[in-house]
This record gives C-alpha cells, structure tokens and sequence, in this order.
C-alpha cells in the first residue's frame, strides 16, 4: 500500500514528533556536554571556559563517585532481584484457578498507580518510623527492639520501598508470558513423567526468559533514575546517594554546573550501555 | 483447555493468593483507614485497625491548610494536557509508521525510544536554564511540554502497535471509497482504534500524574502538582500521620481507579510490545 | 465507459520486478479473471489497477483517459477485498452508505440507492446490524454493496470468495455471475482457483512469475492452451503430461492429454498399466493408471461406475484428436 502519495503524506505526518524529540534530546545534551568543560559555579560568580577534561577527572576520581556507583549497583541489584524473583513465584500462584483471581490481581498491581512520593513518605513515616511506625509495634509485639530503619538501614529500607512500588509491574509482565505459554507442552512434559520442579527448570523458566530480559532491562533504566524516593527519605544521606542524586546534589545543590554536568554525561553514557541491549531485544521483536 | 482442578487444591490456593495479594496491597489500605482516624488514635498503642472513631476532619484540614485543590487542579491539567498534546502529535506519526512503513521506519522508532532512556539528570541544568531564560519556570506550558516529551516515544509506540493490528485493507477500501489522506484517518482509522487510542490516554494520564523528578524540580508554587503537595509533608511538624494519610489517599485515589481499568494496557504500553 | 488499456506496465519492489513489461486489453462490461498461482503476481496487478500501488512504468488508461498518477478514490473504481474490509464501527447501512458520503451523493439518493442494493443482495433485514454479528456470506455481500452504489466504471474483486466454505463458495459464484449480467459492469476478477476462472470469465488471464501466459476465453484455453504451464494450470483433473519415447513418437518434447480424452479397457489399447488410487465422485470415476513408461501415474476418467480394483491391470487409449504436443521450450506445436 504504498504509493508516492502515501510515502510523502507518511513524511510530514511524522515530521512534527520526530522534530520536537530531536529537539528535547538534541539541545539540552549540547549544553550539557559544553558546561561539562567550563568551570562554571554560579553562586560564586565563576564562569570559565574550557578547562578540558579537568571536570569528568574530578568528577570520576572523587570518593563520592565511587561510592555512590556502588550505592546505585547495590541498590538496582537488590530491587531487580526481589522483584524478579517475587515476580516469577507470584505469576506462577496468580496463574492457578482460585476464586476471586480478578480482585487478587487488583490488589496485587495497586502499589504500581502510587505516586513514588507518597509511598516514600508512608513507608518512612507509618512503617518504618522507629517510634510510631508499625513496624515498630510489631518488633515491640514480638518482644525485640525497635529497629530505625532509615538510619540503621537506609539503602536496605529504600530498596524494599522500591520493590514493592516495582513487583507488580514484574508480576503483571511474567502473569502475561506465563499465560501465553501453551498449557498442551506442560501436558506432554507431565506425560513424559517430568516431575513439578523439573517442569518449571526445562519449561516454564525458559519460556519466561524473553520476559525476564526485558523486565530487567526496563526496570534497569527506570531504577537507574529512582529520585523522589530518596528525595523525600532520606536526602540523599547514610549511604544512599546514587549516581543521579549525586549529579542531582552537584548541578542544584552545590550549584557547581561544571562538576555536575560532566557526571550528567556519565549518567549518560552509563544509561546508553543498557539501553543498546533493550533495544537489540525490542528491535527483533519488530520485525516480526 | 485446563483440565478440572481438586477443590481442595483450589481452596489453598485461593488462601495464599488472598493472603498476599492483601500484604502487598496493606501498606494502601492502612493509609486510606488512617485518613479516618485522629491523629491521636493514628499513632494510638497498640494501633486500632476498624474500631475507631471514624472522621472526615483530616480531609477538611488537608485541604485547608495545604489547598489541596489547587494542587489536584494542577495535576489534573498537567497530566491531561500532556497526554492530550502528546496524542495529537503521536497519532499521525503512529499512522505513518504503522501504515507506510519505509526502510528507515524501525530505526525511527527505536530512536524515538532511545530518547526515553536518556537520564533526565543529565540535563537537568539546561531545561532549568531554558526555563528561566524563556520565563516559563513553574509555568503550565513548560511542564505540559516537559510531560509531553519524556512520554511521546510511549504513546507512539504504543498507538502504533495497535495501529499495526488494523487491516491495511480496510484502509485501502475507504481509499477506493474515494476518502482522502484526512476522512481516511477520521472516519476509520480514529473510531477502529479507538480502544486503543483509550488505553494509550489513560497509561499516559497515569505515568505522567506519578512523575516526580521534572515535577519536583521545575515547580515551586503555581504549577506544582500533588507530588510536589505530598513532598511538602516531608518535613513535619507535630503529629501529622493522619493528615499525611488523608493527603496521600486524596494523592493517589484517582489515579488507583483509572490504573484498574488500565491494568490489562500496562504490559503492551510499558514493554514496548515486546512481551504480549 | 469501463475500459482499461495497460499499456507496459511494470512493477518492481526494490530490486526485484515482479512485473516484466506487460500490455493488457480490459473491455467495457467484460468479465475478465486472473488466475495464476500463488505469487504469479495477480494481485499485485490488480491493486496497480486500483491505484493502490504506483506502477514502476508504463501506462494504465481508463476509458480512454490516462489514469497512471491519478489516486485510487479518483478512478472510479470499486473493490471488494478478500478479507472484505467492511469498517466493524459502522452499521451495514453505513458502510454502503460510505463511498457515497465522499462523494457527496445527496440524502435522498443515497437512501435510494442503499435500498436498491440491499433488495439485490437480500440484505435488507441486516441494515442495522454491524459486521461482526453478520455470517461470512453476508459479510461478503455487504462489500459487494458497498461496490454497487457507487455505480463505478469497474468492480475489481481480490479473491473474494478465498474466506468462505465450499458450498456458498459455489453460490456466491453464481450471484456475482448473476449481477454482472444485470450490471453489466467491467468487472477485475482475481483468484487462484481456476474453478472459478473457467466458470465465471468471459476472458481468462493467466499469469505465471508477472508474465501473461495466455489470454482467452475459457474453452479457448481449454482446447487449445498455448504453452504447457497453461495447459497443466486450465482444467480439474490436470491434463497428463507425458515426456519421453511416447512423446518422441509423436514428434514433440512433451504430449498432454486430459483425463476425459483417454479410453479405458480391461483387454486391450495403447499403454498398459496397473490401477492405484480410484477416486469415486458417483458421476464420475477418476482412476490413478501407473504405466511402467512413464514417470507418474496418469490420470483417466472413467464415466460413471468403472469398477476396478486396486492392482487391476487396464488398458489407456489416448483419443489422439485431442492430443496436445508442446516443444522443448513447452510451447504448442500445431
């Protein structure tokens, strides 16, 4: 269906979209990248230009960087394998006949629709505050002690916030690819005597693969920006500045752009490494 | 098709099921039952989970205090005007791609989604900068475009893959019929993809209602939404759990609801149609 | 008014052309089909005729006039699809009504003639339905109304009946038979089933690989097919095609003979062979001959009840009247 018409109607009717995107991603990296080389630290009142690689060197041999690198890693990691894993067992039991399938699964999806800062605030504030939250009764209950958890474990106490805003996503993603896995193959392994467990490692499991990957991937590029969770628990503090609350604090708390941009393009590039193997995984499902 | 289940079997499942299904929903369903209680009762020992005095007063005071509203109203036009810009500009592109698919198509479409994955911190002091420099800081305009933006290269995509599954026939016969280019896109293409372009709406309304990094940082008073509201509460003063509470279940009420009926779209629109 | 002239006509997609330099004559109220197998590029011919694929070069006039970069809506045209393409969000009055909405027929014209077509094609108890809740033979009927009102110069059918079972495959055969004598219409029609191409058709294209193999009248194609693709394509049963010494006897690279052609004996006749599969319709009996010669069984029919058995020996008599002798390019020899 394509003729000469078509082909240059189809060209000006995509136009608008592909120019506001060039647009948004376009200008501000140029910026970005052209600050990330001047020494520019507006509350002092210093703007030099071109000071070469100098803010990438400190950025990247700063204590901080590291740190917060290992932070980012722990924490991506932690989420991604509690909802993973959470995600697969929870798809499996969703996926059983039991009544009431339809309200478990909206029970199980909600925290998904919760905004991240109210959820950071009531984890922080009703859960895990070491006075009044009700964890606290429930250690008291039990008969231990009170347990401060965003001072005593703040990244673990973030990472559980986190995983449970996520883990409906996972679950609703491998629910989708469990269901569509044919239920006739699961009949001819059991014919042929595969037992439950050697059942889930030959079959289920590698039918889930695709979908694992592209869970982790996506999770991995929305995590890889977790921001209002940490902005609102706490701060960036105790152990939880990750990459991009680090460039955050640089570029608008310390106001030093140079410094900030140059780790700005690190988030960057970073975020394109995991980006370019979603997108081989998106790209062959296309050509289908 | 499945074959007959034992009842007992069934009945263990539904037990567990229901058992987690009601903890991961719990941490909802104590904020939206704190909102009822004072704030005395809220941090009461041990915490009563029914039998308290039920109120509405945290609701008054929220609103009082805070302006609830205005907040509300504001995320309501930034949400709506995001997604409805985003439409308008994502419906042609999504047709073109769908329906004239070039040699260079695929490769536009997994630009368009490159830009998605592109760390908004990493060009955070721009926008604040074009932001101030144009005027538009804190302004409608500049977040319903910021919105628009960061959730286009979803809602093409996601247009397009329903797109995609209309005939191309169908549109060749409204050709033949003698519609052009425009009642070719209005009066078959728009009412067949209908559901569709509906559950690209309401994902699009959701994503954008949560978003709270451009929405924390390019607000301060006029156009801030309810993330920047609850924010606030991040400091306290004095007791405030119920407040919080009445504040949070305002916050994420109507959005809970639109996710419900949204539930089924989630998978298509944020995999990219890379699991179905 | 209804006559098309392509006039070298190619189409390539990228590097590959599916269509060589190609000349055809349509004339007004014929009905022409064109069959061919699967990928012969049929389809692709009638869609450059639609205008819903730009021919590489070449030519397509319509009534005289040069249709070539003119859009589909513009040629006066009507097409009926395989998958019929009827809009599921309109009602069946609606999707006839749709092709006169843009043309802008006036209100009172258009319930005329929605009413005429509905009458015709004995829908008018289904105006209001929508598609999804019509059966596939109505759903057909509905894409051929919605063709009708707009009183086009040509209808163009693609395979229209590929989607229905058997039997109502045979009777909307015979409706569209039907309306193009009460139309008298130019009328495109493509199809791979040469079933429908020898009971419809006024005039046969057949193409092989977006060449014109032949064109002609059904029983022209029958009698006298002008290569050996047409010969083995035209006709159900297929015509035997034998090569070696029987063929060179006769002074040809291969003989063709139709199933109908051949005497069959128990004592004595031409080529011995020995029975395999005997396919009993009751009219007829079609008898699966292997004859040690010839590298595939032939196939003869035997009229009415033939009764042999499997691994019966018989005799094959060719009527060598209707012999058919092609040369080595497979082209036929007079």
């Amino acid at each position: 269906m394509a003729t000469q018409h078509s082909k240059s109607a189809a060209r000006v009717m995509i136009s608008p979209a592909v120019i506001f995107l060039l647009g948004w991603m376009i200008v501000p990296l140029v910026m970005t990248i052209y600050f990330s080389f001047l020494d520019y630290r507006p509350l002092r009142g210093v703007k030099e230009c071109c000071v070469g690689f100098q803010n990438y060197e400190r950025f990247v041999t700063s204590s901080s960087f590291t740190e917060s690198v290992i932070t980012t890693l722990i924490m991506v990691g932690g989420i991604l394998l509690i909802t993973v894993i959470g995600g697969i067992l929870l798809a499996l039991l969703l996926d059983q006949p039991f009544w009431g399938q339809g309200i478990v699964r909206i029970l199980v999806i909600a925290p998904f629709f919760v905004m991240p800062t109210v959820s950071a605030l009531v984890w922080k504030n009703m859960f895990m505050n070491p006075v009044n939250g009700l964890f606290a009764y429930l250690f008291k209950f039990l008969g231990l002690e009170p347990f401060d958890f965003l001072t005593q474990a703040p990244l673990f106490s973030i990472i559980l916030i986190v995983s449970w805003q996520w883990l409906p996503f996972a679950t609703l993603i491998l629910l989708t690819a469990t269901q569509s896995l044919d239920s006739e193959q699961l009949e001819a392994a059991e014919m042929d005597g595969a037992p439950v467990l050697s059942r889930f490692f030959y079959i289920i499991l590698p039918h889930l693969a695709r979908a694992i990957t592209v869970v982790i991937l996506i999770q991995t590029i929305f995590l890889l920006s977790i921001f209002a969770e940490i902005f609102v628990t706490t701060n960036g503090a105790f152990g939880t500045r990750t990459l991009t609350y680090l460039v955050y604090q640089r570029v608008l708390e310390s106001q030093n752009i140079g410094l900030g941009s140059a780790g700005g393009i690190i988030a960057v590039i970073l975020a394109n490494i995991i980006a370019i193997f979603l997108m081989r995984i998106v790209g062959k499902n296309l050509d289908r | 098709m499945a074959r007959a289940v034992t009842t007992r079997r069934k009945t263990i499942t539904t037990i567990v099921a229901w058992a987690i299904g009601i903890l991961i929903f719990f941490p909802i369903l104590w904020t939206i039952l704190t909102s009822f209680k004072t704030e005395a009762e809220a941090i009461a020992d041990p915490p009563s989970f029914l039998f308290f005095n039920w109120t509405l007063e945290n609701y008054t005071l929220v609103q009082e205090r805070s302006n609830y509203f205005r907040f509300l109203m504001n995320s309501v036009i930034l949400s709506v005007g995001s997604t409805l810009l985003g439409i308008i500009i994502a419906v042609p592109a999504a047709w073109a791609m769908a329906f004239v698919p070039g040699r260079r198509t695929k490769d536009v479409l997994l630009w368009m989604l490159s830009t998605k994955m592109l760390p908004a911190v990493g060009v955070l002091f721009p926008i604040v900068l074009i932001a101030r420099t144009l005027n538009i800081y804190d302004s409608y305009i500049l977040l319903i475009m910021v919105l628009m933006l960061i959730n286009l290269p979803i809602i093409v995509w996601m247009l397009y893959t329903y797109f995609r599954e209309i005939p191309g026939e169908i549109l060749e016969a409204a050709r033949m019929d003698g519609a052009g280019m425009r009642e070719e896109i209005l009066h078959v293409l728009t009412p067949m993809a209908l559901p569709g372009i509906a559950s690209t709406v309401l994902l699009n309304i959701i994503l954008a209602w949560n978003e709270a990094f451009w929405t924390l940082n390019l607000t301060t008073v006029k156009a801030a939404p309810l993330t920047a509201f609850i924010a606030s509460y991040s400091s306290p003063e004095g007791l405030f759990y119920a407040k919080l509470s009445a504040a949070s279940t305002m916050a994420i009420a109507p959005i809970l609801i639109l996710g419900w009926f949204s539930q089924k779209q989630l998978v298509r629109g944020l995999t990219f149609g890379a699991v179905k | 008014m209804g006559s098309i002239t392509l006039n070298q006509v190619t189409k390539s997609f990228g590097e590959v052309q599916v269509i060589p330099p190609l000349d055809l004559e349509i004339n007004d109220g014929e009905f022409v089909v064109f069959v061919g197998p699967s990928g012969c590029g049929k389809s692709t011919l009638l869609r450059l005729i639609a205008g819903l694929e730009d021919v590489s070069s070449g030519m397509i006039a319509i009534d005289g006039n040069d249709a070539t970069q003119v859009p589909p809506a513009k040629r006066g045209l009507a097409m009926v699809f395989q998958s019929y393409a009827l809009y599921p969000h309109m009602s069946v009055r609606k999707n006839i009504a749709f092709p006169m909405k843009m043309a802008g027929v006036p209100q009172e014209e258009q319930e005329k003639r929605i009413t005429n077509a509905a009458k015709v094609l004995n829908l008018t108890d289904y105006l209001e339905r929508r598609p999804g809740q019509l059966s596939g033979g109505q759903r057909q009927r509905v894409a051929i109304g919605r063709a009708i009102v707009r009183e086009p110069a040509a209808f163009l059918f693609d395979e229209p009946l590929s989607n229905l079972d058997a039997a109502l495959r045979v009777n909307m055969r015979l409706e569209i038979s039907e309306l193009h004598n009460t139309l008298e219409t130019t009328m495109i029609y493509v199809t791979h089933d040469q079933v429908e191409a020898m009971t419809m058709a006024d005039k046969i294209v057949v193409l092989h690989a977006g060449v014109i193999e032949q064109v002609g009248s059904p029983l022209e194609l029958y009698n006298n097919p002008r290569n050996e693709f047409v010969a083995g394509f035209i006709g159900s049963p297929k015509m035997n095609l034998i090569k070696g010494e029987e063929a060179a006897k006769r002074n040809a690279a291969t003989i063709g003979i139709r199933p109908e052609h051949i005497g069959l004996s128990t004592t004595d006749g031409a080529w011995q062979g020995k029975v395999g599969v005997a396919e009993h319709l009751g009219s007829d009996t079609f008898i699966h001959v292997h004859v040690p010669e010839f590298t595939e069984p032939l196939t003869v029919r035997a009229s009415g009840e033939f009764s042999v058995r499997h691994g019966d020996t018989v005799y094959c008599t060719p009527d060598e009247s209707k012999l058919h002798k092609f040369d080595a390019k497979g082209l036929r020899m007079t």
